[in-house]
């Protein structure tokens, strides 16, 4: 299972790993923002990608629109500050397939991540 | 200011600290800040804009950034390292936007955060919005939410 994070906050990035490493997902790419990752999904082929919103060069919501035009099935959990549910449902309707907001627990995180990878039918 | 516009911070900034820290934040007396009179010595920023607009900055002592950073990020690190300003940008970017969220009907978006690290400095505003000063009691040390927004006149004019 390959996972790729994509958040401009390093700390973010290292939070999130310890949570896929404790579900012992150990198979991990990161990437900046929206442009690093688009960059970097061809050659790493995600089976899931948490995705932040707010990134300089390319934001989250507008990778996930580009990416969905290339990849409609790969899931994508959008992991961010934006609460409002406008804001969720803009997301989901960009193709989005779970919402995490920031602040969040470890548990949390670990919950909607099985979730979805039972959902999309990729999941244990 | 409108004063709606100061319990989301306050709701956040506990949110935040607990979830991502557990460390409980005591929250004092909000004041008007008078004048330019310097921050804490590491201050993270961030700006608003849309329905909303002006800038929120969560500025910490040297001491209570160190700690709270540490407890964030689960490292030590330098005031000059840039690990250590992508974790305090990263928590005022959570404070902010877990508070816009309490701001009912509004469309506001946040800015990516920038980090001022030293001794006095001062983060110039916009002169024409008053800035709020929350000061919050931890038990890493001092914190401080300054919040210095309004109504964009836009979105004053079509209510």
């Amino acid at each position: 299972m390959r996972i790729m994070l994509i958040d401009d906050s390093k700390t973010m990035r290292n939070i999130q790993k310890s949570v896929l490493k404790q579900l012992g997902y150990t198979e991990i790419e990161e990437a900046c923002d929206g442009q690093d990752a688009l960059s970097k999904v061809g050659a790493f082929q995600p089976s899931l990608c948490l995705v932040d919103w707010n990134m300089p060069n390319m934001d989250g919501l507008t990778f996930v629109k580009q990416f969905r035009q290339q990849d409609k099935t790969t899931p994508l959990i959008m992991v961010t500050t934006e609460a409002e549910k406008s804001r969720v449902i803009e997301a989901i309707k960009a193709g989005v397939n779970n919402y995490v907001v920031k602040p969040f627990t470890p548990d949390v995180l670990s919950q909607r991540i099985n979730e979805t990878m039972a959902k999309c039918g990729t999941g244990g | 200011m409108d004063a709606s516009y100061i319990s989301p911070f306050i709701s956040s900034i506990q949110n935040v600290f607990s979830t991502m820290l557990q460390l409980p934040v005591e929250i004092g007396e909000p004041a008007l800040k008078q004048g330019r009179e310097p921050s804490h010595d590491v201050s993270g920023i961030i700006g608003m804009s849309g329905d909303v607009v002006g800038s929120v900055v969560l500025s910490f002592t040297e001491e209570a950034a160190g700690s709270i950073v540490a407890l964030f990020s689960g490292e030590q690190y330098a005031t000059d390292s840039p690990d250590f300003a992508d974790a305090v940008g990263e928590l005022v970017n959570m404070v902010s936007g877990n508070a816009k969220a309490g701001f009912e009907g509004k469309n506001v978006s946040i800015s990516c955060p920038s980090v001022v690290v030293g001794k006095g400095h001062q983060v110039a505003r916009q002169t024409d919005i008053p800035c709020v000063v929350i000061p919050c009691n931890t038990d890493c040390g001092q914190v401080t939410i300054e919040v210095a927004i309004r109504e964009a006149p836009a979105a004053a004019q079509a209510a």
